[in-house]
């Protein structure tokens, strides 16, 4: 395998667009995290005309819901959780300038289509590979929905997360180009 | 008559959630090492070698293989010579996923509703419990954490006895496919063939109970989790669906007696660990 890319947050739509489906990557400094619960608050606040909690432009968000810390660790296990759950929130998040994200699992073509025209990269964690996981996470604050506790909106500072890019940001999708070789057998 | 009170029932549940969360059963990390050598991906084995790596932290320092550990399953095979004393079974049962999810640092991932509230319920109950009257005067309580990435994958369908053999194997390897990478593959997929709707469902789900080294004593079942194996590897899924050889790691199949007219068959997708613990009190 080829040496990881490592990536510093934020990412630029810059750092973005050099990403290409396939690549091994290594993330260090601050990811936001997200999932279900959070996300659905979040898209009723900008229909209300609110402003979110944070702003997530040039962001990467990690769609986990962590198992609870032991004491003296920042963190309990925290695998990436199905992102198609996300899929009907994220083209608004992108809309707010969300740059990345991080989960596992295939998307849908209208959240393609956003990351395409936004420049935008999917990433995809080891899922089940929680406990590796944790240990790149130094820190976990939670900055809003404190009540829904592994779901709430939370801050992670980062070292060396090790993702794969599976759909970069012109929408060559790994899971595709990956898979290929490897067919034998259409049903 | 034995008698087995409450509170040792409880207290043997507790360790049980914990021990299926941070252990990486011992078949399944067997497997993973078998896979890892012979994965021809390069992205796949290094994501095999990162699967066993986790399993070693998470042993070493007791927290959760994955971080979604799951909704309590059981089942419970309970000998008719037992008489459980000093209250309920089912309540003993709960107690015990309540204190070993709290205590053992596990994520409690049960909704209170599954329409309207969906509030947490806190503690990780409550717990599904199949229990089955067996002969015998001991009570084995076997506890599987589901997790609902792959849970979410599982499909159930009412085929017709015309569509035979090869209707089962389509619609295994049809929903095997559209599972995709979400269960986070290499899966262990249970099958459960015949009965009603529901007991296939359950079927399914027990087939996730058994050792993947252990196969159907049946022969022709047997022989058809072999195949289903070596169709699923054609798939080119691979560990995580990033494509590979290594798609599952086992097909357990059940099968019951089924009606004249039926021919049901269930697919429980389970997730690489397939977290196992059972006790025998």
């Amino acid at each position: 395998m080829a040496e990881p890319i490592r990536i510093v947050t934020p990412l630029t739509k810059e750092k973005a667009l050099s990403l290409k489906a396939g690549d091994s990557v290594l993330i260090t400094g601050t990811i936001l995290a997200a999932r279900d619960a959070a996300h659905k608050i979040m898209i009723e606040t900008l229909e209300r005309g609110e402003k979110l909690p944070v702003d997530f432009t040039d962001q990467i968000v990690y769609y986990v819901g962590p198992s609870p810390a032991k004491p003296g660790h920042p963190i309990g296990s925290a695998g990436p959780t199905t992102s198609g759950r996300m899929d009907a929130y994220t083209p608004q998040m992108i809309e707010q300038g969300l740059r990345g994200m991080i989960g596992k699992g295939y998307r849908s073509d209208a959240v393609v289509d956003a990351m395409k025209k936004h420049g935008v990269v999917y990433f995809a964690a080891i899922g089940g590979a929680a406990a590796l996981v944790a240990k790149t996470v130094k820190k976990y604050e939670v900055l809003a929905y404190e009540d829904l506790g592994p779901e709430a909106l939370a801050a992670l500072t980062v070292e060396d997360f090790p993702a794969i890019v599976v759909v970069d940001s012109q929408g060559n999708n790994f899971y595709e180009i990956g898979q290929k070789p490897y067919q034998k057998l259409e049903i | 008559m034995r008698t087995v009170d409450v509170a040792d029932i409880t207290a043997a549940v507790a360790k049980m959630s914990m021990d299926a969360n941070y252990y990486l059963s011992e078949d399944i990390l067997v497997a993973l090492k078998a896979s890892e050598k012979k994965e021809s991906s390069s992205l796949g084995k290094d994501i095999l070698g990162k699967l066993i790596q986790n399993a070693g932290i998470a042993r070493d320092e007791q927290m959760p293989i994955c971080q979604d550990t799951g909704m309590a399953v059981f089942i419970v095979e309970l000998g008719q010579d037992v008489h459980i004393t000093g209250g309920s079974f089912v309540d003993a049962i709960n107690a015990g996923v309540a204190k070993g999810y709290t205590e053992g640092y596990l994520r409690k991932s049960v909704a209170s509703d599954p329409l309207f509230e969906r509030k947490n319920t806190q503690d990780n109950t409550p717990a599904i419990i199949h229990i089955e009257l067996v002969p015998g005067d001991q009570l084995k309580i076997m506890l599987s954490p589901k997790g609902f990435g792959s849970e979410n994958k599982s499909a159930l369908k009412m085929l017709v006895p015309a569509d035979g053999v090869a209707g089962v194997k389509k619609f295994i390897l049809e929903t095997v496919k559209k599972a995709g990478s979400n269960p986070c593959p290499p899966m262990v997929v249970g099958v459960g063939i015949g009965g009603t709707m529901e007991k296939a469902a359950y079927l399914s789900k027990k087939a996730l109970f058994r050792p993947i080294t252990r196969h159907n004593s049946d022969e022709r079942y047997a022989k058809l989790e072999a195949e289903l194996m070596e169709l699923i590897h054609q798939l080119g899924l691979g560990p995580q669906g990033l494509g590979g050889d290594t798609t599952a790691l086992a097909v357990n199949v059940e099968y019951f007696p089924t009606h004249i007219a039926g021919l049901p068959v269930a697919v429980n997708i389970s997730c690489h660990a397939t977290r196992h613990a059972e006790v025998v009190l």
